[in-house]
């Protein structure tokens, strides 16, 4: 381009737009980028926009939260409040709930916004997690893509972090109920777990510093975080170049879809107002977090149904099965003078430093299976990595039951059972839940992967019956077009990967470990249908003929 | 005076002493016992509203609670529980009870403002126990923000810091307090029913009762300032709204863009 332009005499434009455009471009270099995000080719489909969806509630939160800071004063001095609402006049509160109220009643368009931000904080995590999912069944965390998963977990935790800290900011007594919870789990940390507690909380629970520091972390090191895990997020999009679904021209070297100018460029920011419409008439119209309802903080009242927002909900839900004690067994120690409560500390970090764990480290366990080290630019569809796609529905199942136990009382009430009965049940399902989603996820996703070679070797059925002229009743099957058999047979199938020995002719203990789990990996494998099987069926007719491997491997 | 010099060395003088001593005790302590007592008014009963409700109790309680409400293996004893307790049981539908559970559940009344009457007048004659609260206490014109504090430091661990119910162990739960009359809500707090403990004059004060009442009233009175309030239920009705109804709307978006027109 540069080369080009100097060649030329010096370009002067006709208008005084185009001039200005001009001046800034030569200085900018506007156009050669222009140029090189908008050629910058991404595929559509309706799974990709989740991350644009997180993005887009950011920025709304960004905007909303500003308009907020303008009125909200994170003081822990007390006060009488005596603002609007009425059932609340006279009592005595902290200044950070007196300026929440205050938003909520008497500042023009404050309830809304307070809405907006709380609603798009909620929204904000759940794209991201529906994000990691779609990105996690279709294994498009592995390479070139592993540090990206890395950067997007530390995104979500980031987001919990953000939202847990907004969640505390109006000193109501839900938010004080949290903090409570919150101040336990680090006092059960053994030896340092008290002053941890001390220092933040500047004192005993619940000190007067806790909120100004919250409010710290919420509107400055937290966003400042989340904005640089974004720019490094989106910047290796751009570098890795956007995954695709498999189909008929598509492969690792290439992407199809539309350019981002201008058709993909007008649609993500048309979709940035319609997310920020559909936030918006949700706010309008539903309340969220309803701080009036629930008084000032006092350490001494709790409130039935207190929960926190929904992504730390699997935390408390998992506090809530622990067992106090079992029979005559308990969970508390001392020892050398210090207490050690397994009962708190074990529930509140174990299964989320679990979660955590293999979250981050999944790209580098399958890659350690499976000596799989190739690019990947074409996605898999779930159930052509059987094995995966189980791992993941036992985790998202372990998730769910302890989420679904942070609203164990609701349950209760709301379906007439018992809240014992419900505990009893979902703790059975801790243990059994993620075993029995591992298998039958196994199960269906074969089941679907055999469905379609069968339905690629002899079509569709069509339900139309023929008699033949000796008697003799068949369905009539017809045949799959080009691109759609595509879809069924052209994905790889993996074979088990044998341990072999090492360059000193050793095989390692670690690599024999790593056979057997490439063993659990693709033992049970549905092969895509060859073209000599294609051929072979549709040469015989309507003749079943597989080859004898693929028979074999059926057999499973 | 000079009767009483005279006379305090007579040999009865100590055991006159005696006996004033312990009626003004037990007369002090008399008092203090109704005192604390949660009692409100005496809604009058005449002795034929005692009669008809004894006819009644004959023929729908008394097999369960028994001849007299002196209670069987299948109901506790009714003598002492107070007009309050059969206003609020009968009134509210409770009693009598459709089937054994957990708890007595909410059903449409039985009898009528006139029957209950009169069993509240037979079981009020049985024993002393919480009346049926005065008008002036239901007014709903206590100090609400002074009601909101009892409730939350009373109440909110099981009705809810908004009063939208909650559980309790093995299928008991703590209902929801809205379209629930003035009364009736006073009478729970006097009687305590079900698995709700008794808050008397000397727990919450009459005027605290009060006070709660117009509270819970004015919340209820006053709806939702922020739009609608998915059942008041916190942070699982507003995640599982955002989960199936603001993304499900946005997956609906996401189609509809990325669809092809062919």
């Amino acid at each position: 381009m540069s080369a080009a332009s100097t060649a030329e005499p010096a370009f002067v434009a006709k208008t005084k737009t185009g001039r200005v455009t001009d001046f800034v471009d030569a200085r900018v270099g506007g156009s050669g980028i222009l140029r090189e995000f908008g050629r910058k080719v991404f595929p559509d489909h309706w799974s990709f926009m989740f991350g644009e969806v997180a993005l887009y509630s950011f920025v709304i939160l960004l905007l909303s939260g500003t308009f907020l800071t303008f009125f909200f004063d994170p003081s822990m001095a007390e006060t009488h409040y005596d603002g609007s609402y009425v059932p609340l006049k006279g009592v005595e509160m902290s200044v950070a709930y007196s300026s929440s109220l205050d938003i909520s009643f008497d500042v023009r368009g404050g309830l809304f916004m307070r809405q907006v931000h709380h609603w798009a904080a909620l929204l904000f995590v759940a794209s991201i997690a529906v994000h990691m999912l779609r990105v996690f069944f279709t294994g498009a965390f592995r390479r070139p893509r592993e540090m990206n998963w890395v950067v997007g977990s530390v995104l979500l935790i980031l987001a919990m972090a953000a939202g847990f800290t907004g969640y505390s900011l109006p000193d109501d007594l839900l938010s004080g109920n949290g903090l409570r919870i919150i101040d336990g789990v680090i006092k059960s940390i053994p030896i340092v777990g008290t002053y941890i507690s001390f220092f933040l909380f500047g004192g005993e629970f619940p000190g007067t510093a806790i909120i100004g520091r919250l409010y710290m972390l919420h509107i400055l090191l937290v966003p400042a975080l989340i904005l640089l895990m974004i720019v490094l997020h989106l910047f290796m999009v751009v570098v890795h170049k956007h995954t695709q679904y498999p189909g008929p021209g598509r492969n690792d070297n290439n992407v199809v879809g539309y350019p981002l100018g201008p058709v993909y460029a007008a649609k993500a920011g048309g979709f940035f107002f319609i997310v920020f419409g559909v936030l918006a008439l949700m706010a309008g119209f539903f309340t969220i977090n309803p701080i009036w309802n629930y008084g000032p903080y006092d350490p001494s009242p709790v409130s039935a149904g207190t929960q926190p927002d929904w992504y730390i909900g699997f935390v408390d839900g998992a506090l809530r099965l622990m067992p106090g004690v079992i029979g005559d067994f308990h969970f508390e120690y001392v020892i050398f003078g210090y207490t050690l409560t397994l009962n708190v500390l074990l529930p509140a970090l174990v299964p989320a430093g679990i979660l955590f764990t293999v979250m981050f480290m999944y790209p580098w366990i399958e890659r350690w299976i499976t000596k799989d080290d190739r690019e990947h630019h074409v996605l898999d569809r779930p159930r052509n990595a059987p094995t995966r796609t189980a791992i993941g529905m036992a985790g998202f199942v372990w998730y769910c039951v302890m989420w679904a136990a942070a609203g164990s009382d609701l349950i209760a009430t709301h379906f007439g059972v018992s809240l014992n009965d419900v505990t009893y049940w979902l703790r059975a399902l801790f243990f059994i839940g993620p075993i029995i989603a591992f298998i039958v996820t196994k199960r269906v996703a074969l089941a679907l992967q055999r469905k379609d070679r069968e339905i690629a070797l002899h079509g569709r059925e069509t339900g139309r019956i023929v008699r033949l002229p000796h008697g003799e009743f068949i369905e009539v099957h017809a045949p799959l077009d080009e691109y759609k058999r595509y879809k069924l047979v052209g994905f790889e199938s993996p074979n088990v990967l044998p341990a072999v020995p090492n360059e000193h002719g050793v095989v390692t203990r670690k690599e024999k470990r790593r056979a057997f789990l490439s063993k659990w990996f693709f033992e049970d494998r549905v092969a895509p249908a060859t073209p000599a099987e294609l051929e072979a069926a549709h040469g015989h007719g309507h003749a079943a003929v597989e080859a004898p491997e693929a028979a074999k491997s059926l057999s499973h | 005076m000079k009767a009483l010099s005279q006379k305090r060395r007579h040999p009865l003088a100590a055991i006159a002493l005696l006996l004033m001593g312990l009626l003004i005790t037990g007369g002090l302590y008399a008092v203090a016992t109704t005192v604390n007592e949660a009692k409100a008014s005496t809604t009058t009963f005449s002795a034929t509203d005692a009669e008809e409700g004894g006819k009644l109790f004959a023929a729908n309680c008394a097999t369960c609670h028994g001849m007299g409400a002196s209670g069987s293996k299948d109901g506790p004893s009714l003598v002492g529980v107070g007009a309050a307790a059969v206003d609020f049981q009968v009134g509210t539908g409770r009693m009598p009870m459709q089937m054994n559970g957990p708890q007595a559940l909410e059903k449409p009344a039985q009898f009528n403002d006139e029957q209950t009457h009169q069993l509240a007048a037979y079981v009020a004659s049985l024993g002393a126990g919480p009346a049926i609260p005065e008008e002036s206490l239901l007014d709903e014109k206590g100090d609400a923000a002074a009601g909101g504090e009892l409730f939350r430091t009373n109440c909110a661990m099981c009705h809810n810091a908004a009063a939208a119910g909650g559980a309790l162990t093995r299928g008991k739960f703590a209902p929801a307090l809205a379209d629930t009359s003035g009364k009736h809500i006073y009478e729970a707090m006097a009687t305590g029913p079900q698995n709700m403990p008794v808050f008397s004059d000397s727990n919450i004060t009459p005027e605290g009762k009060r006070d709660i009442i117009t509270f819970l009233k004015q919340i209820e009175s006053s709806g939702s300032p922020g739009g609608a309030d998915l059942g008041s239920l916190g942070p699982v009705a507003e995640g599982l709204f955002v989960w199936i109804a603001g993304l499900g709307v946005i997956i609906a978006f996401t189609i509809w863009l990325t669809s092809r027109t062919s």
